[in-house]
């Protein structure tokens, strides 16, 4: 079976550490990702905002190049781009005449036949099977698991089960000996978008998850956006200047701490390049 | 010679307005056979069957064909009209040129064409009527009530009171149903035990009502006045004749952690108990689940203990068959289990709970003994917010449907809440306010008014739970949707009401209709709220939709009075449109040649098998036999029969063979 | 429906009929930035079924359009289960197109035209790129300049833009597109 890979713009920019660990976790549990050739920005929030066209044909030219290179399955690590391959799929199979009229513009066809995997659907059904003879250092803490929206929701079309209250990420944490708390913003949004355009709402949205986070004992957050990463990591001073106080809970892909359990080094994880440190030690 | 009349009806417009009329009946006057065609506007009015029936009698027709409506609308007033001007009613037959022509093409030389054709087919059937009797069938005056809640105790006590014996089935220990578990009803907060208790009583020791609790139906056979049912008496593992109600061994019992039903899981109960105190019969069941003697042979304490050596471990479940005339269905509702709602947290946060776990707290027989407390930790709470509509009209997590009970109960909560702690606080998140019975919308208004019930129009988005504080995010949609957050000590989620679980299945053990929720269907959503499509079987209470008490004890005394006019009669005239296996002299007997196909075939297990015997009593023949009573007149058995040995009276093969060739031949 | 009625044009435009919100007002309650809107999510769809013109314009021009994050709580607990996100993405091309957005979302739609612009020139968002153009269009020019050191130091940030090679393929996927930066 050929596992595609498309990273999206921010795990080659500024959220290369998503992509280093990653990469690292799937290099050690054996698996090969076979990244699209010369695929394009799925235009995120920019164009679904501004353009209809945009918002469709940006992320289906991937799309077509993924079945023409005869992918099964293609994992998304972006939670957003994610959301915007998956979409589009479902507007390219329900609506044959936008299909027909993005085919014409693009001079490419779509079989829609690829099975587009988020991170945590890729980790459960590749890396979770072989958990347990992997894991080498146990991530004894206590952890908040944070999805935000774009891995839950719409729940007409991801039709997960549990989408108020999943458990994904909370189960893999806890097969590498962490604790994963119960808390209430797990699916709540942490700002999204507004990073550059509306500061003080990322700082009011990410600063109640982190605020209740820590409130409840956790010692990390575990995400698994690009973008959620970087509004609780990167947009910090944003949150203690609405929260009115200083907090330095760190904020971990989960790649990241599966990659730390494997017993990878914390550079091969990547996690000095955060913005808040993190400064929890694995068993060794 | 056939002499047939033939008798169009305009019915107002909606057939002449398509169709033209005159030229049919013209048409119709030419056909051979036919003594007498005419046109009418109204044939189902007095004038019109009087001019049939003057018809009859003057040109003495020998058959009569009446082009109107369907003949599930007015077959039987044409044949009654015939049958007092003396012509046999089964020599009357009805062509639909409503439903089958007028009202499904437009006005057309075609649409006149198809109902000249229609009209000729039937003359031709007409033509091989023969007179057929009605069947006369015996009324069995017990009526059977399934379903031991407010509307089987009021079905079962006017049926007993008409002076015909009733046996009354229900499946928990006790009868008295949801209504014996609510605190106050409204609009009078009236108590509910109080009120219902005296009848659970009157039902117990009515001279005319048999009760069988504990009980559930098994089969249903037979057809109207003449049912057989088997009901199975589960075991109680008590015996009931030696067993006086002491309670002893329920105090003694060592299992007692055993969630209680009745208290809708806030309370606990014992493996051997009674539901609650009130209930009738007073004597206790053993719950074989959870008792320590039935899952590991130990304990027995309660056989030790009992006074009178009433405790029966080996009883098994014992099925007793019972011929009842009429069948009452008042089986009840369940309430949702509002688990979907997971951004309600309900079941993750034990201060989040049902309206019907509500009136448990506040009842004064409930765990808390009517003191409004928290399941967390006891404490009383002072702000309460109540969500309406949780799970009713919500086509993507519940019920499309409205539940019509809750804004009521949830005022009722609001107002019990507020009377019990007076400084307490409490919030009603509503999209409207339904409120249509009587004396219903003052109800509501005491609530808002006299008890300051804060109502706020929105839904609630999220409930979760910070510091042992219910957090609730809802929405005031009357204030230009300003978002709200209230902190609360409790949430109470009116869910909506839904169909008992186990609905579906004895539906299909009684042959009767239901929707996709489950509910009951009714014979006429408008005309004929009480009886079902199957006859004989009536309904009775929120089995067949959700509704409040004065509504379900007004349809109960409907179904009840609809089995006393079944009793009324000693016996009943069935349509003599049955299968008859022919019969002819000796040496041949019959053409059956007795391979019972039919038999396999017949959904209503109608046909046995006759012996064919001659004078010493020896065994000629062993041929088919179909039992007029319970015959449906489906034809079945007439497609399968090899031998063409069977047939329908009113609809033979010749009938049939005639009406095509009529048709074909124009 | 009527043509000229908003309704008709919102269930071309997005197959929804608005007519089935029957104003429970869960939309904006779970929302999490129903408090900065001026016009919340519930109030919109009535002003939608309005099929007002007035409404529309005020619709269009308010800042509630371009504050919404596509979070889709609103859908995922809507019972009618209608797409909200879905409407509002219309509503922002109407209001971009019509040149009607609100003064305090000029940045935003400036970030995401920026945003746009380099994925048009590159194929792939250039970050440097994007923050150029957006502050030289936005006039925030001082803005998050502590963050540049931290982000090249990290290798957060790249000077030079990763550009694919298909770039025939890309312009012709943005061929006729609106170009200019309304504001």
């Amino acid at each position: 079976m050929k596992i595609g890979f498309y990273p999206g713009c921010s795990l080659t920019g500024s959220s290369r550490e998503y992509n280093e660990s990653l990469l690292a976790v799937a290099k050690v549990a054996g698996i090969e990702l076979s990244e699209i050739s010369d695929w394009n920005c799925c235009g995120a929030t920019a164009a679904h905002n501004l353009s209809k066209e945009l918002s469709v044909s940006l992320p289906a030219r991937n799309l077509a190049l993924a079945e023409l290179e005869e992918m099964d399955e293609l994992v998304v690590p972006c939670a957003a781009c994610y959301n915007r391959l998956v979409m589009t799929q479902h507007e390219l199979s329900e609506k044959l005449e936008i299909k027909a009229q993005i085919e014409g513009k693009l001079h490419m066809t779509f079989k829609n036949n690829i099975r587009i995997l988020n991170v945590l659907q890729f980790l459960e059904k590749h890396i979770v099977p072989r958990l347990d003879e992997l894991v080498k250092s146990p991530f004894t803490y206590d952890v908040a698991c944070y999805y935000g929206c774009l891995l839950v929701r719409p729940n007409q079309i991801m039709k997960d089960v549990r989408f108020e209250d999943p458990m994904t990420m909370d189960v893999i944490m806890q097969k590498l000996g962490a604790k994963a708390i119960d808390w209430p913003f797990k699916t709540e949004c942490c700002g999204a978008g507004f990073s550059v355009s509306k500061t003080e709402i990322v700082g009011e949205l990410s600063g109640k998850i982190v605020r209740n986070a820590v409130d409840r004992g956790a010692k990390a957050i575990i995400v698994a956006c690009p973008m959620c990463h970087s509004n609780l990591d990167m947009r910090r001073p944003a949150i203690e200047s609405y929260l009115k106080r200083k907090i330095d809970i760190p904020v971990l892909y989960i790649t990241q701490a599966i990659a730390l359990a494997m017993g990878l080094s914390p550079q091969q994880a990547g996690t000095q390049r955060h913005f808040v440190p993190v400064n929890l030690t694995v068993n060794r | 010679m056939s002499k047939i009349g033939v008798f169009i009806c305009h019915c107002g417009e909606n057939i002449s307005a398509t169709v033209d009329v005159v030229r049919v009946a013209e048409a119709a006057g030419k056909l051979e056979g036919v003594e007498f065609s005419t046109d009418y506007k109204y044939m189902c009015s007095d004038p019109g069957q009087t001019l049939i029936k003057q018809m009859i009698k003057e040109k003495g027709l020998t058959g009569v064909v009446v082009a109107a409506c369907s003949p599930r609308m007015h077959e039987p007033t044409f044949r009654k009209a015939c049958s007092s001007a003396g012509l046999n009613p089964y020599m009357c037959e009805m062509s639909n040129l409503r439903e089958h022509c007028s009202w499904v093409h437009d006005k057309s030389e075609a649409t006149t064409q198809k109902a000249i054709d229609l009209v000729r087919t039937l003359v031709g059937k007409v033509k091989y009527d023969k007179p057929l009797y009605s069947i006369k069938v015996p009324v069995t005056k017990t009526a059977l009530v399934i379903g031991g809640g407010i509307a089987g105790i009021q079905a079962s006590l006017d049926i007993a009171n008409a002076g015909h014996q009733v046996v009354l089935v229900e499946k928990d220990p006790s009868i008295g149903g949801h209504m014996s578990q609510l605190s106050e009803t409204f609009p009078t907060l009236d108590c509910s035990q109080c009120i219902l208790t005296p009848r659970m009583v009157e039902v117990a020791q009515h001279p005319n009502i048999k009760l069988l609790t504990y009980a559930e139906l098994e089969k249903l056979e037979g057809f109207i006045g003449n049912f057989k049912a088997t009901i199975r008496k589960k075991s109680k593992s008590i015996d009931e004749d030696l067993c006086t109600g002491c309670g002893h061994c329920t105090t003694k019992c060592p299992t007692k952690k055993i969630p209680s039903e009745f208290n809708t899981g806030l309370g606990k109960r014992t493996a051997i108990y009674v539901p609650f105190p009130q209930a009738v019969p007073n004597k206790p069941v053993i719950d074989k689940e959870n008792c320590l003697y039935y899952k590991n042979g130990k304990c027995k304490i309660c056989e030790k203990v009992c006074p009178t050596g009433a405790i029966r471990f080996d009883q098994e479940d014992e099925l007793v068959e019972l011929e009842v005339g009429a069948v009452v269905v008042a089986t009840g509702f369940d309430v949702m289990e509002p688990s979907e709602f997971s951004e309600y947290g309900y079941g993750k946060y034990k201060d989040v709970i049902t309206g019907l776990q509500f009136e448990r707290l506040a009842s004064a027989s409930g765990p808390t003994l009517g003191e409004i407390r928290r399941p967390s930790d006891g404490q009383i709470p002072k702000k309460i917010v109540f969500v309406a509509c949780a799970g009713s009209r919500d086509p993507s997590k519940g019920k499309p449907y409205c539940s019509k009970i809750c804004c009521m109960y949830t005022a009722k909560h609001a107002m019990l809440y507020q009377h019990k702690v007076h400084h307490g606080e409490s919030t009603i998140f509503y999209m409207d306010i339904r409120a249509g019975g009587k004396n219903y919308e003052e109800f509501v208004r005491r609530a808002i008014v006299d008890d300051e019930v804060k109502y706020i129009r929105g839904r609630v988005s999220k409930v979760y739970e910070e510091n042992s504080k219910l957090i609730v995010k809802g929405v005031d949609t009357l204030l230009n949707a300003k978002p709200v957050e209230i902190e609360a000590d409790m949430v109470v989620l009116a869910t909506a009401a839904v169909a008992n679980s186990g609905a579906e299945e004895l539906a299909q053990k009684m042959h009767i209709s239901y929707d996709s929720y489950n509910f009951f269907s009714e014979a006429h959503p408008k005309l004929k709220p009480v009886e079902t499509n199957t006859a004989g079987i009536f309904l009775a209470g929120a089995c067949q939709a959700p509704k409040d008490i004065p509504e379900t004890v007004s349809q109960a005394s409907g179904a009840a009075a609809k089995v006393a006019i079944l009793f009324s009669q000693d016996e009943l005239s069935r349509e003599p449109v049955v299968a008859v296996v022919n019969r002819s002299a000796p040496p041949l007997y019959s053409t059956c040649v007795g391979c019972f196909m039919c038999a396999t075939a017949c959904p209503y297990q109608a046909i046995g098998e006759e012996l064919i015997k001659n004078r010493k009593g020896e065994v000629i023949k062993r041929v088919a036999k179909v039992n007029p009573g319970l015959c449906q007149g489906c034809g079945t058995c007439v497609a399968f029969c090899r031998s063409k040995s069977i047939d329908i009276d009113g609809y033979s093969n010749e009938q049939m063979y005639s009406e095509v060739m009529a048709l074909l031949n124009d | 429906m009527n043509k000229e009625d908003l309704p008709f044009k919102v269930r071309e435009s997005t197959d929804i009929n608005v007519n089935e919100c029957y104003q429970c007002g869960k939309c904006t309650a779970g929302c999490p930035v129903a408090e900065h809107m001026d016009l919340r999510p519930s109030v919109i769809m009535r002003m939608l079924q309005s099929g007002d013109a007035i409404a529309e314009e005020e619709i269009l021009r308010s800042l509630s359009i371009w504050l919404c994050l596509s979070c889709e709580t609103c859908y995922s607990r809507c019972p009618m289960e209608l797409d909200i996100p879905k409407i509002m993405d219309y509503l922002r091309v109407r209001s971009y197109k019509e040149g009607k957005v609100h003064r305090d979302a000029r940045d935003i739609v400036t970030f995401h035209k920026a945003f746009l612009n380099t994925i048009e020139s590159n194929g792939r968002l250039h970050e440097m790129g994007l923050i150029i153009d957006y502050k030289m269009h936005s006039g925030n020019l001082f803005q998050d300049v502590m963050l540049a050191p931290e982000m090249f130091s990290k290798g957060k940030l790249s000077v030079f833009p990763e550009r694919i090679k298909d770039r025939k393929g890309l312009s012709q996927i943005f061929k006729g597109q609106t170009k200019t930066n309304k504001s």
